[in-house]
Order: C-alpha cells, then structure tokens, then sequence
C-alpha cells in the first residue's frame, strides 16, 4: 500500500526514554568523549613544549579534564544505576539480555540480518533490539564499569594511602592486578579502544537506524518519545520481557 | 645481662656525640619528628642488643653492597657493630664450621629473640641442589632459623618477590621467604634490586629500638619508603605538569632536564624512595642521571605476578 499524502494514515508514538535517562545518556557520552581524548593524551603526550615549565601546565591541565570527566562519568553512572530500579522497563534493558530463551537468539539472528541488509523490514521495537542490548553489556555496560573501578584506582595512587579513592578502590584493585600499577594502566587504557569500538558501531547503527528502519531513532534520544513511521500495528511492538 | 646497644657501640668505638647525632638522623629518617631522636638514643641504651642472623641464598649480593653504603657513616658504622657480630657470611670475619656453629649459637641463647634477615630466596626443585650452604640446602637452614626467629626482615626482590631467579620458566623453583619457610612468622618487605642503604638501615634501627615493625603497607613493605611513587616526588614533576619531554636522549629538552616519560620512565607506576632519598650518600638516582626509573622493583613483582609457582 502506497501512503498517499493526502489520506490520513496513523504513526503510532510511546514514552520511551524519561528524562532523567536521556540526560544521563547525553552526560555520559560528553563524559567519554572527553575522557577518551584527554586519556590517550594522558598516555601519549603531546609534542614537547619548550621554556620554562613555570610558563606551562598542559599536562596538569589535561590530567585534571580527565579527573574532573572521570568524577561526572561515575557519578552519572552511579545514578543511571538508581534509575534503573526506579525507572521504566527500558531502563533495565541493557542490563539484562535472557540467552536462554530461544526467540531472543532467534530475534538476534534476525536483527544480524537486518544490518547486513539481508532482510527486507526490520522488527519493531519499543526500546532497544536484541543485537543493540548484546552490544551495550558487553561493549559497554561492562567495559564503562571496569573503567571507573580502574580510573578511581589510579587515581587513588595519586591522591595516597588514606584517601577515600585509595581506600575504596587502589587497595583491592592494584592487588587484582599483581601489585602492578602499570598493569592496572595497561587495562585501563586498552579498555578505552573497547569502548571507542562501540562508539563507533553504535553511532553508525543509530543514524543508519534512523533513516532505515520503521521507527525514530536518534530523535527518542532527545525527545523521550518513539515514533513508528509506517502504519505499525501497535501489537507488532515488541515489549517483552528479555 | 647482654649488652645494650649503646655498650655494644660504645665498644665499637663510636663516641656519645656520634651516636647522638646517628640518632637524630635516624630519627629524620624514620620521619618520626626531633622528639623521636630522644627516644631512639634512650632505647638503645637501656635495651639489651637483639641479635640479627642475615642468611644469603640464590642472590648476587647487592643487598649486602647497599647495605654497607648506607649513606651517613655513622648510620654504617652503628648498624654494622649491631648485627655483624652474629652471622652475615659475606662480610663476617670467621668462616666455614667457625662461622655455622655461630647460628647455632645464637639459636640456644637467643631462642625466639633474635631477627632473622634474609637476602635472595630458597630453590625448592631438585632437593634444594641449587643452593648449598655448608653442605645443606639453604631451604633447610633458611626454615631452621626462621622457626626460632622472632621476625623476619626480607631483604630486596629475591627475599620478598622472587626476582630473576624466579622469572619464568625457573627451573630451580626459587621462591620468596614467605613461600619457603614452613612457620608462620611475621615478615617484613624491603624490596627492591637492591633496596636503598637507608632504607634498609632505618629499618633496621626501627625494628631494634621499638622491637615492632614499621606500619606495613599491604604488600608487607614499610609504609614510610613504600606509599609513595617515584613520579609523587620526582624533581622534574613539573615539567610532567607543563606538558615538556625528552622525546630522544640526545635531544634539547633532555639537556634541559625536562620529565622522561615519553622516553619509558616508569616512575608513575613505581613505589619507591628513590626520588626523595636518592643513592650513593644522596648523589644522585637515575632520574637525575638523565634515564628514566627502570622500576626494577616493579618488573620484579610483575614476574611474581605472570606464571610464579606458588
Ligand atoms: C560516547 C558516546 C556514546 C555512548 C557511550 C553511548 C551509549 C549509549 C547507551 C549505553 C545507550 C543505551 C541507553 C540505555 O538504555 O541505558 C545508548 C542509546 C542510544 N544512543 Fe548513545 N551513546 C553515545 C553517543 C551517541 C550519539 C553521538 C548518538 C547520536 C547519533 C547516540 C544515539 C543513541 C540513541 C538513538 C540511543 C537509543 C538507541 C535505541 O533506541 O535502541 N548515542 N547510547
Ligand atoms: C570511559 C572512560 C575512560 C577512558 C576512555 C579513560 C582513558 C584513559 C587513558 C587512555 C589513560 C592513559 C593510560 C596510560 O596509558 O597510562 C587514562 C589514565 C588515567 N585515567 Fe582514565 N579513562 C576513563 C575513565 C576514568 C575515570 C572514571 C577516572 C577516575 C577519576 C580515570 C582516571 C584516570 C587516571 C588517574 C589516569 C592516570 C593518569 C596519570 O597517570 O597521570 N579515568 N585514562
Ligand atoms: S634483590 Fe635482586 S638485587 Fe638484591 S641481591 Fe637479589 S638479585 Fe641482587
Ligand atoms: S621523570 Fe619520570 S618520575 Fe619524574 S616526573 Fe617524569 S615521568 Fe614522573
């Protein structure tokens, strides 16, 4: 069926993304942005600065960015963690994907398909697709919580036996890494590669989702709401419990 | 009654102002504050001398050679008549069954009262074949001892983590102190290939006077020349803040003594004193020589970490 623009047809939206979800979203993606390019300059200086170190503090003030980020990153993750008892279903999506339920895999297979432009008509769904979940706990979810117990753990280091970060984190967290604290950086900073995969498959995904799939994508991000463009049954929505 | 430490000094030919003055140093050393030297001079006088028997196992003898350039003189001389009465068979003047029979000695005077510092470690493969001590396996006179000692001081990265001996594959199975005394005693870590001369005197003369170990930090190492990263201290610190290198060895910002860490220094990652203590009487450590910290206590305790048998 053609959509003739002159017949009234139905675009059914839901509330999906609250408030307090799209602004950790954005907070936390400013947090890595900045994270990530103050953190590979932390690891590979820039080109030397020549004079007198009185008329420089490059270094000092890219490290603190990074501090400073790093303290919005775990904050924000800390309270992402408290909305997700309080929050909708979707809020709890990405934490949990059921692999032993057979419709999930089968779900999955059909979303691969999808971004490898083998199927025709993507599924609908009210929150995130099996593949999208798949990637935001392993690519994410875990490599994020790795970084802020290593980044609070190194920052203890600095901040010296006693301090709330050394207690806290540096004093298990360099053990689990031998007693080697350049071990611990290694990790650190090798996760961030992780997280930047991630980025970039997911950026691809949600402007390629915009365009191309039955429903609003980077738009629900801002807005909260997802619209679906063609004229989506509401029962094809997929909400279930993953 | 044994001799104070005081008498032993004194026998030793040290005069009340050079012992004065070693206490004070020591006192700074410790960062215990000017009250402490008071302290440390009134203990050595009134307690009587705890005896130190310092074994030697798979080791090069580094520790040995630190030791004896404590920077201070004073601080050399003090300790050196402290502990080279007992057993040390690197520096002790008697030899062979004369310098055994010493250990046993000390062992029926001194049963539980004497401390027991250990440099390089124990091979357990091959019956201990790879370290022989009088015709025993160091293994077998290394758990002797300690199961009469008091303590333990683990002198270096042998005694506390294992170190070259022990690096992978390791075929004699050397392993640390902890792993290879069969007693549960407690142990001090002053690790390091070889740790620093006043390092190790300080630790010394805090263990004699107030008969306890410094504060330990989670490792086992004393908290006051351990807590710290050599980049916490470093003197070329702010040129890391501003952001200035040495991107080659030869190159102008290297002669300006700009901060080496693009060119491999390890000191952000390694505790240590060396960048306040320094070596050799305070000359120099090799920051300041122009190379950045070879962490050759950390890569050690990285070895430990990587495939050690435990
Ligand atoms: C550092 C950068 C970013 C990170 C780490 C990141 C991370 C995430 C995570 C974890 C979610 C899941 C939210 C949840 O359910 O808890 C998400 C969703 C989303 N992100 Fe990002 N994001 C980043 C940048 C971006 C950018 C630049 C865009 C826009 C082009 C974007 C668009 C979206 C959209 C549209 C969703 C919802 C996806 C869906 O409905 O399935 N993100 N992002
Ligand atoms: C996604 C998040 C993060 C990324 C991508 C990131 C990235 C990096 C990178 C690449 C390095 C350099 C490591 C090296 O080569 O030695 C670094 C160092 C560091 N990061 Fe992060 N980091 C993140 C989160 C955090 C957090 C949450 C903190 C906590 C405050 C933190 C604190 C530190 C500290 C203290 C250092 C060492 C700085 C130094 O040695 O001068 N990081 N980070
Ligand atoms: S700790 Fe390392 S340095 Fe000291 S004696 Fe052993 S090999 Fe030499
Ligand atoms: S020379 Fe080494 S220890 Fe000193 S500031 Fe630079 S990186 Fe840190």
């Amino acid at each position: 069926m053609s959509v003739n623009s002159y017949e009234s047809h139905s675009e059914p939206s839901v509330y999906v993304y609250e408030a307090p979800m799209r602004i950790w979203h954005w907070t936390n993606a400013l947090a890595i942005v900045v994270l990530s390019i103050t953190g590979y300059f932390i690891g590979s200086p820039m080109p030397s600065l020549s004079g007198e170190a009185s008329d420089h503090y490059l270094m000092g003030y890219i490290r603190f960015i990074h501090f400073s980020a790093g303290y919005i990153l775990g904050v924000a993750f800390v309270l992402r963690i408290y909305w997700f008892f309080v929050g909708n279903s979707v809020s709890r999506e990405i934490f949990f994907h059921n692999i032993l339920k057979r419709s999930y895999w089968s779900e999955l297979w059909h979303e691969v398909k999808w971004y490898m432009f083998l199927v025709k008509e993507p599924k609908l769904y009210k929150g995130h697709n099996p593949l999208a979940i798949l990637s935001m706990f392993w690519l994410f979810l875990l490599p994020v919580i790795f970084m802020i117990f290593s980044g609070f753990a190194l920052y203890g280091e600095g901040t010296l036996p006693g301090s709330w970060a050394n207690t806290l984190f540096s004093s298990w967290m360099i053990p689990l890494f031998g007693g080697n604290s350049f071990t611990l950086h290694t990790w650190h900073h090798v996760t961030m590669w992780i997280i930047i995969i991630f980025v970039m498959i997911h950026i691809y995904v949600a402007v390629r989702e915009d365009i191309m799939s039955r429903q609003s994508i980077i738009s629900s991000m801002i807005s909260g709401w997802r619209n679906f463009k063609d004229d989506g049954k509401v029962e094809d929505i997929k909400d279930d419990d993953r | 009654m044994t001799e104070t430490f005081y008498e032993v000094m004194r026998r030793q030919g040290i005069s009340r102002r050079s012992f004065l003055k070693y206490c004070s140093l020591t006192a700074a050393a410790l960062g215990l504050g000017p009250e402490f030297a008071g302290k440390i001079a009134h203990a050595m006088e009134t307690k009587p001398r705890i005896p130190i028997l310092w074994l030697h196992g798979l080791e090069c003898t580094c520790c040995s050679e630190s030791f004896i350039r404590s920077a201070h003189p004073l601080a050399k001389d003090v300790i050196l008549s402290m502990i080279s009465l007992d057993y040390d068979d690197t520096i002790m003047a008697a030899a062979g069954t004369q310098a055994e029979a010493i250990i046993e000695e000390t062992i029926k005077k001194y049963d539980g009262n004497f401390i027991l510092a250990v440099e390089g470690n124990a091979p357990l493969n091959q019956d201990g074949m790879s370290c022989i001590i009088a015709g025993k396996p160091f293994q077998e006179q290394l758990d002797h001892v300690a199961k009469h000692c008091k303590a333990i001081i683990s002198w270096g990265s042998c005694a506390s983590y294992g170190c070259v001996q022990a690096a992978h594959p390791n075929p004699t199975k050397a392993v640390p102190t902890h792993k290879a005394i069969k007693t549960n005693k407690p142990i001090i870590k002053v690790p390091g290939c070889p740790p620093i001369a006043e390092v190790m005197t300080a630790v010394i003369t805090y263990i004699l006077t107030f008969e306890k170990f410094p504060e330990l930090d989670r490792q086992g190492r004393p908290k006051m020349f351990y807590s710290q990263r050599i980049h916490d201290k470093c003197y070329r610190r702010p040129h890391f803040d501003a952001g200035q290198f040495v991107e080659k060895f030869d190159d102008e910002g290297a002669r300006r003594g700009y901060c080496l860490y693009k060119v491999g220094c390890k000191g952000p990652t390694t505790y240590n004193a060396c960048s306040t203590i320094r070596w050799n009487e305070g000359t120099s450590f090799p920051i300041q020589a122009g190379h950045g910290c070879m962490a050759v206590l950390k890569m050690v305790s990285g070895i430990k970490a990587h495939g050690m048998p435990d």
